[in-house]
């Protein structure tokens, strides 16, 4: 039987959206999703009020929502990841009730266990049929995998599925199977594909960036992990991609077999997999184009969901024997913060940090002592989005500590002539190139914004900042 | 000892920051080409100050100046000589006049700061033909003058020929600098791989100057340090084998013998002297100059 129905605004109609209510949305399109804005537009015109949504991840793209809270048409927001356009609005304390920050694994796993509770999921689709089935790896706005649109689909009460390429019934290698969808809107455009690619998806030249790199690669191998049946995940910025661009060759050199790359993946991931480096990658998202052809042609190249990849109850995350992260700040105790920047604005998010620390058997923070004037390493960060007890390393230009609850780790990394230094001495380095940064002003009376952990228990909170 | 040099633009705090984590023996902060004339007296505050209170460690520190023809030179070295640089590289030098006037001026700022005699010492950068044809009296003509570099881009632009990548053209100049410099007793350091993309190429670049005696090379991109240090460093087998020289050098003294042999092989002052160079070059690679 065919679920087509004539508009989003017929669609939502049907699913019989409320004030008050909860709406999903997934970010395969990244900085260039269409779908987000097209259905809260529609809300607004239908004068639907007080709405939460709960997006996997915001970007730039998105910023028309701040308009929307500002009329009321949007009252919370729930994410694992906000851009800083939208942040500095959030930040700036734009809406009354905090947004709610979860990881790419926890986000999953509330759902499933009903504390996330999705009223409407509207599912930007690439590809699907009349009937619902749908995948990304296929159509003018193909995005490959579909992996954190599952939870979605498996938990709402309704599911909406917005697609720019209908096809006849079935889609072959769907992603989601119709069970789960209640009606289809067919749009002249979902997104804009080439907004996937970040900016970050590129290997540094810088050689700050490169020295890292380097340092991580070598971290990697004196851990003893990389042997046959390694694997490893990567995050998209410039270093840590330029990290496993050497993390391959000493794989290539050595012959080694890995088991599995992982994560958002990103072309230098697909070429480890088509060189042998790995029996397979696992594919939550795809990270450039490159991946996206990748996962459309190769059986290796697998789709998972956001569940399986970083859910709070078994999941591929803790299969991982190496991770490497990004941070804007780390301090003492190893707390990293991906969620604001020096000012405190929100500017980022857990996505897979959090869960991938977590799992990972070596988790490797890599970042520059010193970004433009002040230093990476504080008494205490910001906000924490991944606890220090989960992280082992943290690499920078000049030196490496190791986290002191791993001794045998930090005596296999000194025992093969890297440069292991204690954090406080790092601090102690940054600080006398940046001096010691005046602590930012925030509003200790007003939090903006909540960090749930991935058992779903907050671990830390967002204060507005002061702007004048 | 020094293999790598490189160039770090004098405008450029974020680079020069991160000066010593390069992996370079020796970092040359420019003050010249790499700096337009708006900006040479902000560019020099800034390493002055770089020398004053940065602090970088593990790596020798070059302040290339302007040239004698220009204004700028004798300002730059009032700002920088009393911070102790290790050594002023002084470019388009023709001749032992260039070189004696730059030396007499750093001598009175030393000597008004109360510093020893000699403390800053010279590197001249040869680029032109007559610098190239003065080479030898150029190396020989003061104490402070510790080694020569060859700068192939302005040099074949005054020999008014095309650099190539193969270099046939600086072949002439390359060895002439180096008999030269060998000469005198100063070391000699190979004109830059342009090519910054071109790893492959620099290898062999490299690889050839070693082979013509150079002591190391000039890198303008951080990228070809890692390349200049592996082909410049002796190899294992080298470092082994000189251990055992000098071992059996030392044996024969104990034992009261003249001639000594290694693997069949007659030890004698040349063979002693190379193994005494590769021990010093390792003792160099594994140690550094701290700048607090």
């Amino acid at each position: 039987m065919s679920k087509l129905i004539g508009s989003i605004r017929e669609a939502i109609e049907a699913c019989g959206l409320k004030d008050g209510m909860t709406i999903s949305f997934h970010h395969h399109m990244r900085n260039g999703d269409y779908v987000l804005n097209m259905v809260l537009d529609e809300i607004a015109k239908m004068g639907i009020k007080n709405i939460t949504v709960n997006a996997s991840s915001v970007f730039d793209t998105h910023a028309p929502i701040i308009d929307h809270i500002k009329n009321g048409v949007v009252t919370g927001l729930e994410c694992n990841y906000m851009g800083a356009k939208v942040g500095k609005a959030i930040s700036e304390g734009v809406m009354e009730n905090p947004v709610i920050f979860r990881s790419h694994g926890g986000r999953p796993s509330d759902m499933e266990k009903g504390t996330s509770h999705i009223d409407v999921a509207f599912v930007a689709a690439p590809t699907a049929d009349n009937r619902g089935n749908m995948t990304g790896k296929y159509g003018k706005s193909a995005c490959g995998s579909m992996g954190y649109a599952f939870a979605d689909a498996y938990n709402a009460d309704k599911v909406v599925c917005i697609t720019d390429n209908l096809v006849e019934y079935p889609v072959v290698g769907f992603s989601i199977p119709e069970v789960y969808v209640d009606h289809v809107v067919v749009v002249d455009k979902i997104g804009e594909p080439s907004g996937i690619v970040s900016g970050t998806t590129k290997i540094t030249k810088d050689p700050v960036g490169l020295k890292m790199a380097q340092y991580a690669a070598k971290v990697v191998k004196a851990s003893g992990l990389l042997k046959d049946g390694f694997s490893f995940q990567t995050g998209a910025g410039g270093a840590t991609l330029a990290a496993a661009k050497y993390i391959k060759e000493m794989m290539l050199e050595d012959n080694i077999k890995g088991s599995f790359g992982m994560g958002g993946i990103t072309k230098y991931m697909v070429e480890m997999l088509n060189e042998g480096c790995f029996k397979a990658l696992i594919d939550v998202q795809c990270f450039d184009l490159d991946a996206v052809e990748s996962i459309k042609n190769n059986p290796n190249h697998m789709e998972v969901s956001a569940s399986q990849y970083a859910g709070v109850n078994g999941s591929a995350v803790n299969s991982l024997d190496v991770v490497l992260l990004g941070a804007t700040q780390v301090d003492l105790d190893f707390n990293v913060n991906v969620h604001t920047d020096s000012n405190g604005y929100i500017m980022g998010g857990s996505g897979g940090h959090a869960d991938t620390a977590a799992g990972s058997k070596l988790a490797i923070i890599i970042a520059p002592l010193v970004r433009a004037r002040l230093p990476l390493i504080v008494d205490r960060v910001t906000c924490i989005t991944t606890p220090g007890h989960t992280v082992d390393v943290v690499v920078t230009q000049r030196g490496i500590a190791v986290n002191p609850n791993r001794p045998e780790l930090k005596e296999k990394l000194v025992k093969a002539g890297l440069p292991v230094v204690e954090i406080d001495e790092l601090k102690a380095i940054a600080e006398k190139i940046t001096g010691v940064p005046k602590p930012i002003k925030l509003d200790e009376s007003k939090v903006v914004a909540k960090v749930l952990y991935r058992d779903g228990t907050v671990i830390d909170t967002i204060k507005k900042v002061v702007t004048e | 000892m020094r293999r790598s040099m490189l160039f770090i633009p004098g405008n450029t705090p974020s680079l020069i920051v991160n000066g010593d984590i390069l992996g370079a023996d020796s970092i040359i902060l420019d003050l010249e080409d790499a700096v337009s004339p708006a900006e040479k007296d902000s560019a020099r505050i800034l390493v002055r100050n770089t020398l004053k209170h940065l602090g970088l460690k593990g790596c020798e520190i070059v302040i290339r100046i302007n040239p004698v023809d220009t204004d700028f030179w004798y300002k730059d070295l009032d700002e920088i000589v009393p911070h102790k640089p290790d050594a002023i590289m002084l470019p388009k030098v023709n001749g032992p006049e260039d070189v004696k006037k730059v030396s007499e001026y750093i001598a009175g700022i030393e000597e008004k700061c109360g510093m020893e005699k000699n403390t800053v010492k010279i590197i001249t950068l040869i680029e032109t033909t007559m610098g190239v044809e003065n080479a030898f009296h150029i190396a020989g003509c003061d104490e402070r003058v510790i080694a020569m570099f060859l700068g192939a881009e302005d040099l074949t632009a005054d020999l008014r020929c095309v650099r190539t990548k193969e270099g046939a053209e600086i072949l002439y100049c390359r060895q002439r600098l180096v008999t030269a410099a060998r000469a005198c007793g100063v070391d000699v350091y190979d004109t830059p791989f342009t090519d910054v993309e071109d790893i492959e190429g620099l290898y062999k670049d490299a690889r050839f100057a070693k082979a013509l005696g150079f002591t190391g090379k000039v890198s303008i991109s951080p990228r070809h340090v890692e390349g200049i240090n592996e082909v410049f460093s002796p190899t294992k087998a080298e470092i082994e084998y000189a251990h055992e020289v000098l071992d059996i050098i030392e044996e024969a003294k104990r034992m009261g013998r003249g001639v000594v042999s290694l693997r069949g092989k007659m030890i004698d002052a040349p063979i002693v002297n190379r193994a005494k160079q590769v021990i010093e070059m390792e003792k160099a690679i594994y140690g550094g100059t701290d700048h607090e």
